[in-house]
């Protein structure tokens, strides 16, 4: 699916401050929005993953989870 | 430490800090002075290298090679009600943080991930003011959880501030350190932090102790403290003489008060650690959270060769680490053993 939201900022893909939420900093971020509805995700951070559910369309995880 | 070599040691030239500390530090392992850890922040650039394998020789000789490996996990999430200007956990920045749990299969599987790297620590973490009963119970469950999954990994918790029957029943559980940062100089602390006091964290630190935990305890730099303070909280450390000090570079957090702090820079960060050794010739030094932005992959490897003899692997809190293997084959290539749970027991 294509991204519409910026998983940092909750803006639109075209309105996201790339130099913003492109960078170095949130290269060491999961996701905090759904990139499909720019809701605020239920996120949590394991020692070698992260998951992060959206109320509407569910969780997504890290590489290292999906296995 | 008569009057006279205290004075003497404290206001020798900058020049001489070095030569000063490697007797002092090095041959008697007595920990700098505010003074002198002073001097050793404000080093000319052209000093570094040096500063750092002293600093590094300290190490060898006051703690050994061994690197202790720590994994940490988040079992509560956001929502704090306290207002640490860095955090973004606290719920009273906009933060893009959501509160979460963590339940008992996840710690299971997180301490799971952690023994696999190798570490022989694994700290259970609460972005709370202090462990309310369902927490202590979660903590509980998710410790007879991980025991009886097999795992006999050290457990360490950070819950924020504690009464002295919760430091009782952790100490029951089986919890072995206890990990409250101080966060920074006792005069920076209320710019940094309002909804709570230096001096409460103090208390909670002082019953961990008393109730015979291992204490663990550091901080932040790069919140807008000026060398004086960071000298100054080296030796409040030192005075607290935790077992280990956790050494954390900010991150700057969307929708934190600090959100627009710039990171510092990495010589900066290596002169901090070497300073702080120097201070702490027999602590535990951790490289915690914010290396991997301040200092990159040279300068963790930097950091290690300069007072650092404990790491945090894997992803952190919120935020991500590097992978727990690049750190793991690092140790390797520095030939630094990671300490083994049979030295630990
Ligand atoms: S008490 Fe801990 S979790 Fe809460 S705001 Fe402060 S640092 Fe963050
Ligand atoms: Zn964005
Ligand atoms: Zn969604």
């Amino acid at each position: 699916m294509d991204e519409l939201y910026c998983v940092h900022c909750g803006r639109t893909v075209e309105q996201c401050d790339a130099a913003a939420c492109r960078n170095a900093r949130t290269s060491l971020e999961p996701p905090r929005f759904c990139a499909q509805c720019a809701r605020r995700m239920i996120v949590q951070v394991t020692p070698n993953g992260w998951t992060a559910r959206c109320s509407r369309h569910g969780e997504t995880a890290s590489r290292s989870h999906q296995v | 430490m008569t009057a006279a070599t205290q004075q003497s040691e404290s206001t020798v030239g900058e020049q001489d800090v070095l030569a000063v500390a490697r007797e002092q530090v090095l041959e008697r392992g007595v920990g700098l002075t505010q003074d002198q850890v002073l001097q050793v922040l404000r080093l000319p650039g052209d000093r570094l290298q040096d500063l750092l394998a002293l600093a590094h020789d300290v190490r060898m000789r006051w703690c050994g090679p061994e690197v202790e490996v720590e994994g940490i996990v988040s079992v509560k999430t956001g929502g704090c009600p306290e207002d640490c200007h860095f955090c973004s956990q606290s719920g009273l920045f906009p933060t893009p943080v959501r509160a979460a749990w963590l339940d008992i299969p996840g710690m299971v599987q997180a301490a799971k991930e952690t023994a696999e790297t190798g570490a022989t620590e694994f700290c259970i973490v609460a972005a709370v003011r202090g462990p309310d009963k369902r927490l202590m119970s979660q903590v509980r469950d998710g410790i007879n959880a991980i025991r009886e999954s097999g795992n006999d990994i050290n457990i360490a918790c950070s819950l924020g501030m504690l009464t002295q029957e919760q430091v009782d029943e952790l100490v029951e559980m089986g919890v072995h350190r206890y990990n409250h940062n101080l966060e920074t100089a006792r005069s920076h602390f209320p710019e940094v932090v309002t909804t709570h006091t230096w001096e409460e964290r103090w208390e909670t630190l002082r019953m961990v102790h008393e109730a015979g935990m291992e204490v663990c305890c550091g901080g932040i730099v790069g919140m807008g403290e000026t060398d004086e303070q960071r000298a100054e909280f080296a030796v409040q450390l030192a005075e607290l003489d935790p077992h280990e000090v956790p050494m954390n570079f900010l991150i700057p957090q969307a929708g934190t008060p600090y959100e627009h702090y710039e990171t510092i820079e990495g010589p900066d960060a290596l002169r901090i650690v070497a300073a702080y050794r120097l201070a702490m010739p027999r602590t535990m030094l951790r490289f915690a959270g914010g290396r991997e932005l301040t200092l990159g992959d040279l300068g963790a490897e930097q950091g290690m060769l300069g007072g650092i003899n404990a790491i945090i692997v894997g992803n952190y809190l919120t935020n991500l680490g590097r992978p727990a293997e690049r750190d793991l084959s690092m140790l390797e290539d520095l030939r630094m053993p990671i300490k083994a749970l049979s030295d630990t027991l």
